[in-house]
């Protein structure tokens, strides 16, 4: 009964008014807010200083959400843009040609792909090196022998390799954004970026300057403008699926494949999952239960 | 462990012969099975519980990923990848690692604020603090290391800058850092040295936490009351009482760690980090993983000199002054237990100290918050302000309020509290 | 006594077999990437088949070339060499069975012929690893003009069939095909 008296103080000490992490929490609050004025300032008069200028655009993706799978088709059609436009410029080296198995083409398929392209064989009798075709083994084949020469070629601004580049374009999301990502499991903002950046080349604003070579871009991440032109444009990729043949149709194709080409065990990884949730969630209650039993004798 | 009389009864005839040999039954039993806790521990408590099992986590996969893993500048980032692309469950293992890694900080976090609330640290378990805070800073130094290894663009100037600390010192800075390194930046010699302490670390935090776990049966555990146990009455054995309510709690903790592997994974990474490193390019902003971001502000929260008045003469420049207070912000951890002046052990009977914890909450999580935002403007004034209180709250809140809270009446026993609280009609779960 | 009143549950209790058996099978189930991440992981499975060229190889020629890790021998062999294996009666032979992954019959017995593929018996394509301890053998030395083992002296014939020394088998054959007429694949 002593307990009681403690406990109705206990109420009392809450309800003060005069209470310091009370007001602890507004100046808190304030301080946030004041933060964020300060950013919003700076967006609104002259050159922006935080990229990217616009936050992505959400794609819906098939590979999206607890249960998300690949398009095949889609990944194909990706496969193929790469192939016929950013392969051109942009490597893919930790990809090698065995993994397009995922992508469900046959050994033999994969072996013609692969042929395509020359690699520096072992030194034969002579100690010569010579090319000889690529085989499945052997990773993804880059326009540039090294990043030296991709400078050279390209303005001195080495066009970034493709393996990782759905993980490594990620934009922040922010407070407090990125705790309502944990519960919507959002995490395709990588896709989202290159699909962005694919279809948001745009006129800029005269506010902005645009350095020789660059291109005005909002949704880039590291500045107003880049120097990739425009890579894509209406028809430029044919497709035989009957998928449009548009830089929306493609950017998105590409988007898909990047992330492919980043995470390719992100099927598994999600299915996996599933059952592990769901036998951790069983096991959780079974010892729920258990516990409950055993401390039921025991006032605590 | 326990430093009480045992109760261990060998049953077979192999029992007998080996207890008068090496009686590792006997330890065990004393110390996970018969060993009391006191019967009011709520779920605040199971975090040690939860922390062994992240570290036995952290140690089993990294074993394994060292197996795939190449401590070489030129080959690391690759390697990492092809742990990711081919190794049998290889993105299962590295994934459980980095994540585990976040997971592991977090139990540490929450570890350390109910110790905080508790007045767990209070005499007679300075010791048991004191390895604790150990362990917390071996957990940091590893933490470092680790995320070094991968070879990635945050890897890289993250090692740069925390490396940057030692140049802080006068005169021998230098040279320091330069040993260091291996070199005059970092490079494959600081690489291969970070793979070697990044592996040893681990098995020195076991041998310390078992020394933690010997310091806790010596002492026995704190409870909610913050009252020491008076009779047997206050207690239930560890098994099954406790291993069954921890085990439990692992198994929730482990539930949001696998949402987080499975669906989240790269989500408390910096994507930056899949990037290889590139010497020559420094990342935008370069944030360290979000469990140093509150000791990350206040290093950058000292931007000025601290110079003689009225003179030109420097005492401590802001980059000195700045490495001190992260390490004072860490070290003054070790000296809590003498700051703090009460008697009162547990937050829920000192009302004052109640309120202070929360505020001090709330400046450890905006000082984290201020870790992630640009250096400049208003967040330095913020996080100066904030750095300023983290100290405030240490040297001068909790030797003070000692002397001038008053605290509320204190139960004679953890029974008469439970059973005052469970007359009250509230759930027994 | 401590804070227990009443005395514990029966074991047979279905709750507790029941979150027994969950933690022993989750307990299991954690185990198995932990195990299966030592096995070959998929880019050393690629290279489990390998192409070699053997155009230019003339009798009297050997080539070694690399396989799962392991050397080939490869030896376009001579008039001479294949009498003479051809001229070894079976019971002579210290290990009778043929050790070729290409027979259908895994009992065959060890013949010149049973150690080729029919129609390319000139060519002998064999794991040039002891089969005592590991090591590789040199060519065309020891006792009988076949390949002979340094470590501890294992003497193999010119169909590379142990005939002397502690090696207990013929050295093996792995699978291998001519996908053309000088195209050989191994594996």
């Amino acid at each position: 009964m002593a307990k009681q008296t403690i406990d109705q103080r206990d109420v009392k000490v809450n309800t003060m008014k005069f209470s310091i992490s009370r007001i602890a929490g507004i100046a808190l609050a304030f301080g946030l807010a004041t933060a964020g004025n300060v950013q919003a300032a700076e967006h609104e008069g002259g050159a922006p200083t935080h990229f990217p200028i616009e936050h992505p655009k959400q794609v819906k993706w098939s590979f999206g959400g607890p249960f998300g799978k690949w398009d095949i088709g889609q990944l194909q059609r990706g496969l193929k843009i790469y192939t016929e436009v950013c392969s051109a410029c942009h490597s893919l080296k930790q990809v090698s040609y065995r993994n397009l198995a995922d992508l469900g083409y046959t050994e033999a398929q994969i072996k013609a792909y692969a042929a395509e392209y020359d690699v520096p064989d072992e030194p034969n009798a002579d100690g010569e090196i010579e090319d000889r075709p690529a085989r499945p083994s052997d990773k993804f084949v880059g326009p540039y022998d090294n990043v030296e020469a991709a400078k050279a070629a390209n303005n001195g601004a080495a066009p970034p390799d493709f393996s990782l580049l759905a993980k490594a374009r990620a934009p922040l999301r922010g407070f407090p954004t990125f705790v309502f990502d944990i519960f919507t499991m959002y995490a395709e903002n990588g896709p989202d970026y290159i699909y962005s950046l694919l279809t948001g080349y745009t006129d800029a604003p005269a506010s902005i300057e645009v350095p020789e070579g660059g291109n005005y871009n909002p949704y880039f991440i590291a500045g107003s403008s880049l120097a990739m032109a425009p890579p894509l444009s209406d028809g430029v990729v044919t497709f035989e699926d009957g998928s449009p043949e548009t830089v929306d149709q493609y950017a998105k194709d590409i988007a898909a494949f990047m992330m492919w080409a980043a995470e390719p065990k992100l099927v598994d990884r999600k299915s996996m999952g599933f059952k592990v949730m769901i036998f951790l969630l069983i096991f959780a209650g079974l010892l729920y239960f258990t516990k409950k039993r055993i401390w039921s004798s025991v006032k605590h | 462990m326990s430093g009480g009389h045992s109760a261990y009864v060998p049953k077979s005839g192999f029992g007998k012969w080996m207890d008068a040999r090496l009686p590792l039954a006997r330890l065990v039993y004393d110390s996970f099975v018969a060993y009391p806790v006191p019967r009011n521990l709520n779920n605040w408590y199971t975090f040690g519980a939860i922390l062994s099992l992240m570290l036995i986590i952290q140690l089993i996969s990294g074993i394994v990923l060292a197996m795939h893993y190449t401590p070489e500048s030129t080959m690391a980032f690759d390697s990492v990848e092809k742990i990711m692309r081919d190794v049998n469950y290889g993105w299962l293992l590295r994934y459980m690692h980095a994540n585990g890694a976040s997971f592991f900080f977090i139990a540490v976090y929450i570890h350390i604020f109910r110790g905080f609330y508790y007045g767990s640290y209070k005499n007679p378990r300075e010791v048991l603090w004191i390895l604790g805070v150990i362990i917390f800073i071996l957990m940091m130094a590893t933490g470092f290391m680790g995320y070094v290894l991968p070879w990635g663009q945050m890897s890289f100037w993250g090692a740069t800058v925390i490396t940057g600390f030692f140049t802080a010192i006068p005169v021998v800075g230098d040279t320091i850092h330069t040993l260091l390194l291996g070199g005059y930046a970092v490079d494959n010699p600081t690489l291969n040295r970070f793979f070697s302490l990044h592996y040893l670390l681990p098995f020195m935090i076991v041998g310390v936490v078992i020394l933690h776990v010997w310091a806790l049966h010596v002492t026995g555990q704190t409870n909610p009351t913050g009252v020491e146990v008076k009779s047997e009455q206050d207690t239930v054995p560890f098994t099954p009482y406790a291993t069954m309510k921890d085990l439990l709690a692992m198994i929730i903790f482990l539930l949001v760690l696998a949402y987080f592997i499975f669906y989240m994974p790269n989500f408390l990474g910096h994507p930056d980090n899949y990037i290889e490193a590139k010497p020559l390019v420094t990342p935008a902003h370069i944030v360290p993983e979000w469990y140093y971001l509150p000791f990350y502000a206040i290093l950058r929260a000292i931007t000025f000199n601290i110079s003689i008045p009225f003179t030109d003469i420097v005492l401590i420049n802001s980059k000195l002054g700045g490495v001190i207070a992260m390490f004072g912000s860490l070290l003054i951890f070790f000296v809590v237990p003498w700051l703090d002046t009460s008697k009162v052990r547990s937050a829920a009977y000192r009302p004052l100290f109640k309120q202070f914890f929360w505020i001090f909450v709330i400046v450890c999580i905006g000082l984290g918050w201020l870790g992630s935002k640009p250096a400049e403007g208003i967040y330095t004034t913020m996080s100066q302000i904030l750095t300023f209180w983290y100290f405030f709250h240490f040297i001068v809140i909790l030797p003070v309020l000692g002397l001038v809270e008053k605290p509320k009446p204190i139960p004679a026993s953890i029974t008469e509290a439970v059973l005052a609280k469970s007359g009250n009609g509230e759930a027994n779960n | 006594m401590s804070a227990i009143d009443t005395s514990e549950p029966t074991r047979r209790d279905i709750l507790y077999i029941a979150t027994g058996a969950a933690g022993a099978v989750g307990v299991a189930s954690v185990a198995w990437p932990f195990i299966h991440q030592m096995n070959p992981d998929a880019s050393t499975l690629a290279l489990s088949t390998t192409e070699v060229d053997i155009a230019s190889l003339e009798p009297g020629q050997s080539v070694v070339v690399k396989w799962r890790g392991k050397p080939v021998f490869i030896r376009n062999r001579t008039e001479k060499e294949i009498e003479e294996a051809k001229s070894t009666p079976i019971a002579e032979l210290k290990d009778k069975a043929a050790r070729n992954e290409n027979l259908k019959d895994s009992a065959a017995e060890a013949t010149d012929a049973n150690r080729a593929v029919e129609g390319k018996e000139n060519i002998l394509l064999m794991v040039g690893v002891c089969t005592h301890l590991g090591c590789i053998p040199l060519g065309q030395q020891g006792d009988f003009g076949g390949w002979f083992c340094p470590c501890h002296g294992s003497h193999y014939d010119t169909a590379g069939r142990i005939r002397k020394g502690p090696a207990p088998e013929n050295l093996a054959i792995p699978n291998y095909e001519f996908i053309s007429d000088s195209v050989v694949k191994i594996g």
